[in-house]
């Protein structure tokens, strides 16, 4: 497990059910490394603000962490960690490597309305 | 009671800024710190950290999380990933606005804003930033399993790493601006005699170039200018450490190299000013030396807090 104080997913199982049963979800995948762990500190920074967005982090060296790893988004990526973003189900947009608050933050308002979630 | 108003304003929340944190904190000084990434500063990028008194071994994060905790427990305010737009240190009271809306103020400020990899700044490298072109060896490494890439630097971090990446890539290439290396003897040396590395010297990357992920690279060589393509799967960037101080330019003195010149007690050119850890001009750069810092600027900003009380009182 990764030590980070976002929720955890575990397994495959998990991961489909998070995806399936949330209209926003936003996974880290990564390990505890330079490039990642300033990403699971903008997703602990921007949980309380963006209610609406599940936020998750996913051990990149988990077996099941295939569902990530082996997303054709992801084939050109050779920088941790994987960040993906779902709606409804569906990616919408996945990044590799170290990303900012600014970037984040231009992806969540982008991809996930909180005027939409609202309606 | 202006919520925005605080003794002390500690920019940057790595291991420096935190214990000048900690210490104000304890000393019933209302701090603030503000910090533009994560809480920790570069001692989140340290896997372990065995060398830091007292404690066997620790992860960076973990260590980094104990100090934010320790300074929170004491009152210290902390605001992370945060963008400090405007900076007025001249004044007696000093200003701090941050995402362009909020502004704090203080009777004193700790600069601390620690350092960061040196990039290339060059065309393509962060649109290939995590497409082929990396930082951090241990975190991408194996994702150029028999591939063919390029290092870039010629200090230790960068032969070392060149070494260590030969555990997966097919050859490692170094690219060096200089004739000579700036490494230690030792770390040559390995470098030199791995089969797998070979050396570009007195030659830079100016152009990184691909379609989705990075493919070639251009390579100048700086004595005959004459430049070569030289297609490639990676290339890892280790060229030191740069200050984070480009705000602060103009405002307290820095030397050529952009780092916070300080007197003895760490005060800055301007009066209530102070400086902490990897940004200040010193020769070495250590978590215990940044602790340090923090503490003797701290102390400094306290003394000099009083000072000012006293000079009211007359």
């Amino acid at each position: 497990m990764l030590q980070t104080n976002l929720k955890h997913i575990a397994s495959e199982k998990e991961f489909n059910e998070v995806i399936n049963s949330n209209d926003n979800v936003m996974i880290c995948c990564g390990r505890m490394g330079p490039m990642c762990v300033p990403v699971y500190g903008v997703m602990e920074e921007l949980e309380g603000d963006y209610k609406h967005v599940e936020f998750r982090d996913m051990e990149f060296d988990n077996p099941d962490a295939r569902v990530i790893r082996n997303l054709p988004e992801c084939r050109n990526f050779a920088g941790l960690p994987f960040t993906v973003y779902y709606k409804n189900g569906k990616l919408v947009k996945a990044t590799s490597s170290i990303q900012t608050m600014e970037q984040v933050t231009e992806i969540l308002d982008k991809e996930f309305s909180k005027e939409l979630i609202n309606k | 009671m202006n919520n925005n108003r605080f003794d002390v304003i500690v920019i940057g929340g790595g291991p420096a800024g935190l214990t000048a944190g900690i210490y104000l904190a304890r000393a019933k000084t209302k701090t603030l710190i503000l910090n533009e990434g994560t809480v920790g500063g570069q001692m989140i990028l340290t896997h372990e950290i065995a060398n830091y008194p007292g404690v066997e071994s620790i992860s960076g994060y973990q260590l980094s999380n104990i100090m934010k905790n320790q300074a929170k427990s004491f009152g210290c305010i902390i605001k992370s990933n945060v963008r400090i737009t405007d900076l007025e240190l001249n004044s007696d009271t000093k200003k701090v606005e941050v995402n362009g809306k909020d502004i704090y103020t203080a009777d004193a400020v700790i600069i601390a804003a620690g350092g960061r990899s040196r990039p290339l700044n060059v065309p393509g490298e962060d649109k290939f930033k995590g497409k082929g072109i990396s930082y951090c060896a241990t975190c991408d490494g194996d994702f150029f399993q028999d591939k063919n890439i390029i290092v870039v630097g010629g200090g230790n971090s960068a032969l070392e790493e060149a070494v260590s990446l030969t555990k997966y890539a097919a050859s490692v290439t170094i690219v060096h601006q200089f004739d000579n290396f700036q490494a230690f003897p030792h770390a040559v040396e390995e470098a030199e005699k791995n089969p797998k590395i070979k050396f570009i010297m007195e030659s830079k990357i100016i152009e990184f170039s691909g379609d989705e992920k990075l493919g070639k690279v251009f390579i100048q060589n700086q004595s005959t200018k004459e430049i070569i393509e030289m297609n490639i799967d990676g290339v890892f960037i280790f060229i030191g450490y740069m200050p984070n101080t480009e705000k602060f330019a103009g405002k307290i003195e820095l030397n050529n190299w952009g780092e916070i010149i300080t007197k003895d007690n760490l005060e800055t050119s301007v009066n209530g000013v102070f400086a902490a850890g990897d940004a200040v001009q010193k020769k070495y750069r250590q978590i215990t030396t940044a602790v340090a810092d923090g503490t003797i600027s701290a102390l400094s900003a306290i003394e000099y807090l009083n000072e000012i009380k006293q000079l009211q009182k007359v």
